[in-house]
């Protein structure tokens, strides 16, 4: 080229950010060039989000420099970010719920100009880059995809160079995932930088001409990931080849009907949940039954009623092995052979400041035998924490480990654990592997279809459409406090799901593209 | 400059560091106070603190006005241990006295070794319904039972006023606000002969005890520390927290109640309108102060009831009023307060510019 190449927009050299006990980021260089989408991948617990927080000026770095268009600077706080003309959009909306989308905006931006004019502004905005949004919307009444698009447009309405987008993905559907790559593939178009973070491999294979992976606060690589195929991402990012789990063709069609949730309808509990309607579906023995949606479909609320922690009004709404239990907490439930997992995992499934044994305590006390009148016999709940940890795999100090001072995935797979060594015939799991790295994830999917083998009846409740197709044997999916016809994993395809999960229930193939 | 800095978990050191400082600061801070009242800081608190324990009397009454601060405080520690905040401990302590005292008049002149437990489980049973109307108004209406048990202390002081004054006054008593003395089966057995302190002072180590066993041994307990740190975990394991707020609430009333019987059935020995000079306030500062476990409360509570001591000796030798003892108390839960943030948080040294996050 005859014109000289320009400094990077944004030139990270050498960042290092320490925590007690921990070295979040390990001189890590990274450069991203104008109009350019580079993907920040690694696993959870990398670094990205603490690299991404110092850009931003969340946090700042104890050594290293970062340069803005060739010239170094210091980013004390958000407000200088964006002042440089860096945006981002977090992963979890900071949005008020009871406000319009104008007046959310306003709020986010400090924008003093009158609440029209800026409705105005959002809605040229959104027109042109794609956003389908009103600007006097309430967000309680939007979707979960819409509150992104709100996110988006009161980043662009200050201009931003540099768009940081935070797993995006990760609260949309397919379908909706795809408008979003249109959407970035525009901003792109006008010279704007994108750093995307991600740990989808598909997508960054779709949308990026520049890669840079982390693995455990270090820098793995850097890459041009259209030229890689998804193992290979997959190697550089967790550093070696995983085993997909293998699910056998299952004789899920003959077991007997272990869960049955009929005609099963719930009122909002508190301001703005989900209203469940007319749930029904079966989850027999020996299958894995799974139920997509998008976060906030009422997916929590369906949880609640199964776990006993909600009690239902009709108790033959929700029936094990035939027993009516809509009226049963969870106790109760767990006497029948109901094993839970919690999506919340510190702080519901398990006691952060107890001991991993108090935690086996807390959900096992009565299958493990750990109560003799009215007293705690500690030793069972000592060795059966410890048969937890052997049995899979728990990086652990032991037994007397306190439960936050585990990671997540082993968190993850000492809960799930917990659960499967109380032999449940039912084991309902919610999200089993967010936030859980590769090789938790794979031990923790290979346990539940080992489960499932020997005549367990799982129920998995999962964003993740990836997990779902890999271990389910059917599928249905929550949408607006609905559940959808569950179809077979093998004869159904990734849109078809995806479309279920915008709220289109009732088409066959044929009509689908016409009424899209 | 002086930075406070979130430590990356809670100091266990700290933790029983904190109650020391707090009291090396009560202690300096009233030698300052004496000291700007006029008098020489340390004999004034030689008198404070150690005067009234010369001799076997004021050993013996040390040990008479701890007993009600351990019972109660930890018995309420149970319930702070669940998020349940009994701040009403001094009206079930008085409504306790009321029901005891009742059942002592009416048994009055009765003989038998019965009528004593007969009183003090009366006295039990009148502490716990007294509880158990923040407790149902919790579970039944969701009423924050910090303050319908506060607000009930000013019923309780109102209704015993009421009886002393009106239905249940003495007839040979002049028409002061007093019932009748108890008869002896309805008093206390002296654990001293010629000293005030009775046999109810072994209550406070047995309550400890089973306070402890219900904590550190119980499922009950168990369920009792989840829901205080994790309703949500809690929630999942089906724990109920009514029942949790129920039983915390009515032990706790029932601890108090125990103890107002034996105050009017041991140094009183009939219902007055002052039957505790705030035995229930200061044991939620006994709790705090031991760390909610019963063997710290054993030892606040004696510190506390030393207070009291104190209060008396300074106002006889050094002519301060009374309300000396409400000052050290105040005082050690103002500076406990403040430790305890040392418990999550380090003070760290910072230069004021260039100072870096």
């Amino acid at each position: 080229m005859s014109v000289p190449v320009p400094p990077p927009r944004l030139a990270l050299k050498g960042i290092t950010k320490r925590y007690p006990g921990c070295l979040a980021n390990d001189g890590i260089d990274l450069a991203v060039m104008p109009g350019e989408c580079h993907a920040l991948l690694g696993e959870n617990g990398a670094g990205k989000s603490t690299l991404v927080k110092i850009v931003y000026g969340v946090l700042q770095a104890d050594e290293g420099e970062i340069l803005w268009e060739g010239e170094p600077v210091r980013i004390d706080n958000p407000a200088a970010a964006r002042k440089l003309g860096i945006g981002m959009v977090f992963q979890h909306f900071s949005l008020f719920e009871s406000m319009t989308v104008t007046e959310n905006v306003a709020l986010g931006t400090g924008d003093p100009s009158p609440l029209p004019e800026l409705g105005r502004r959002v809605a040229e905005v959104s027109a042109r880059y794609g956003l389908a949004l009103d600007p006097e919307r309430r967000v309680a009444d939007l979707s979960v995809g819409e509150r992104q698009r709100v996110e988006i447009v009161r980043c662009l309405l200050q201009d931003p160079k540099l768009l940081i987008m935070d797993e995006p993905t990760s609260v949309l559907t397919p379908q909706e995932a795809e408008a979003l790559f249109e959407t970035l593939r525009r901003l792109i178009a006008e010279g704007r930088s994108i750093l995307y973070i991600s740990h989808k491999l598909a997508e960054i294979r779709v949308l990026c001409e520049a890669a840079t992976v982390l693995r455990g606060g270090r820098l793995a690589g850097r890459c041009d990931p259209r030229r890689e195929t998804a193992a290979s991402l997959a190697r550089l990012m967790i550093g070696a080849d995983l085993a997909p789990p293998v699910r056998e063709e299952g004789t899920a069609e003959t077991g007997a009907p272990r869960l049955v949730v009929d005609r099963l309808s719930l009122a909002p509990l508190v301001p703005f949940a989900t209203p469940l309607a007319d749930i029904s579906f079966t989850v027999r023995a020996g299958e894995i039954f799974g139920i997509a949606g998008v976060a906030g479909n009422g997916q929590a609320e369906l949880l609640g009623t199964l776990s006993g922690e909600t009690l239902v009004a009709v108790p033959e709404a929700i029936r094990i092995d035939g027993e009516a239990v809509g009226q049963m907490g969870p106790r109760r439930r767990r006497e029948r052979g109901m094993g839970f997992v919690p999506e919340e995992r510190l702080g519901r499934g398990a006691v952060p400041d107890m001991s991993l044994a108090d935690n086996a305590l807390l959900s096992a006390h009565k299958a493990g035998g750990m109560l003799k009148r009215g007293l705690i016999r500690f030793s069972r709940a000592r060795s059966f924490a410890e048969k937890v940890i052997d049995t899979f795999h728990v990086a652990a100090t032991g037994p007397g480990a306190a439960a936050r001072s585990l990671s997540g995935g082993n968190l993850q797979k000492f809960i799930v654990g917990r659960e499967i060594l109380q032999n449940p015939r039912l084991l309902i799991v919610a999200q089993p592997t967010w936030g859980v790295d590769a090789g938790a994830a794979a031990a923790i999917h290979r346990d539940l279809i080992a489960l499932a083998e020997g005549g367990t009846a799982v129920l998995v409740v999962s964003q993740d459409l990836d997990e779902l197709f890999a271990i389910c044997d059917r599928i249905a999916v929550m949408s607006h406090g609905r559940l959808s016809p569950a179809q077979p994993a093998r004869a159904t395809s990734v849109e078809q799901i995806g479309m279920l999960m915008g709220g289109v229930f009732h088409l066959d193939g044929e009509s689908r593209n016409a009424e899209a | 400059m002086l930075r406070l800095e979130l430590r990356p978990q809670a100091s266990r050191t700290m933790t029983f560091v904190a109650p020391l400082l707090a009291i090396a600061a009560t202690v300096a801070a009233g030698g300052v106070l004496f000291a700007a009242l006029g008098f020489a800081p340390l004999p004034a608190l030689a008198t404070f603190f150690l005067s009234p324990l010369g001799d076997l009397y004021g050993v013996t009454e040390w040990l008479l006005k701890a007993t009600p601060l351990a019972i109660i405080a930890c018995a309420l520690a149970l319930g702070f241990r669940g998020n349940v905040w009994n701040i009403g401990a001094e009206g079930q302590l008085i409504a306790g006295a009321i029901a005891a005292g009742g059942t002592a008049l009416a048994l009055y002149e009765v003989s038998g070794l019965w009528v004593l437990p007969t009183v003090l489980l009366a006295g039990v049973v009148g502490g716990a319904a007294w509880a158990a109307i923040p407790a149902l108004l919790r579970i039944r209406f969701h009423a924050n039972e910090i303050l319908t048990s506060l607000m009930l202390n000013y019923v309780a002081v109102l209704l015993l006023a009421w009886l002393v004054h009106g239905p249940w006054r003495s007839p040979e008593g002049y028409n002061f606000p007093e019932t009748r003395m108890f008869t002896d089966s309805a008093l206390m057995p002296l654990l001293v002969e010629g000293m005030r302190l009775h046999v109810g002072v072994l209550f406070a180590p047995l309550v400890a005890v089973v306070a402890w066993v219900i904590l550190s041994r119980s499922f009950l307990g168990f369920q009792i520390k989840v829901i205080g740190m994790t309703p949500a975990a809690g929630s999942y394991a089906g724990f109920g927290p009514n029942r949790v707020i129920a039983f915390t609430l009515m032990f706790g009333g029932g601890m108090a109640g125990l103890a107002g019987a034996m105050e009017i059935t041991g140094p009183i020995g009939q219902l007055v309108p002052t039957v505790s000079p705030g035995y229930g306030y200061t044991a939620i500062i006994a709790a705090f102060l031991g760390r909610l476990h019963p063997i710290g409360i054993l030892l606040a509570a004696l510190l506390l009831a030393l207070t009291y001591m104190g209060g008396d000796a300074a106002q006889i030798a050094l002519g301060v009023p009374l309300a000396v003892t409400q000052v050290f108390q105040g005082m050690i839960l103002f500076f406990l307060l403040a430790a305890d943030v040392l418990i999550r948080y380090r003070v760290r040294l910072s230069l004021p510019h260039g100072a870096r996050r």
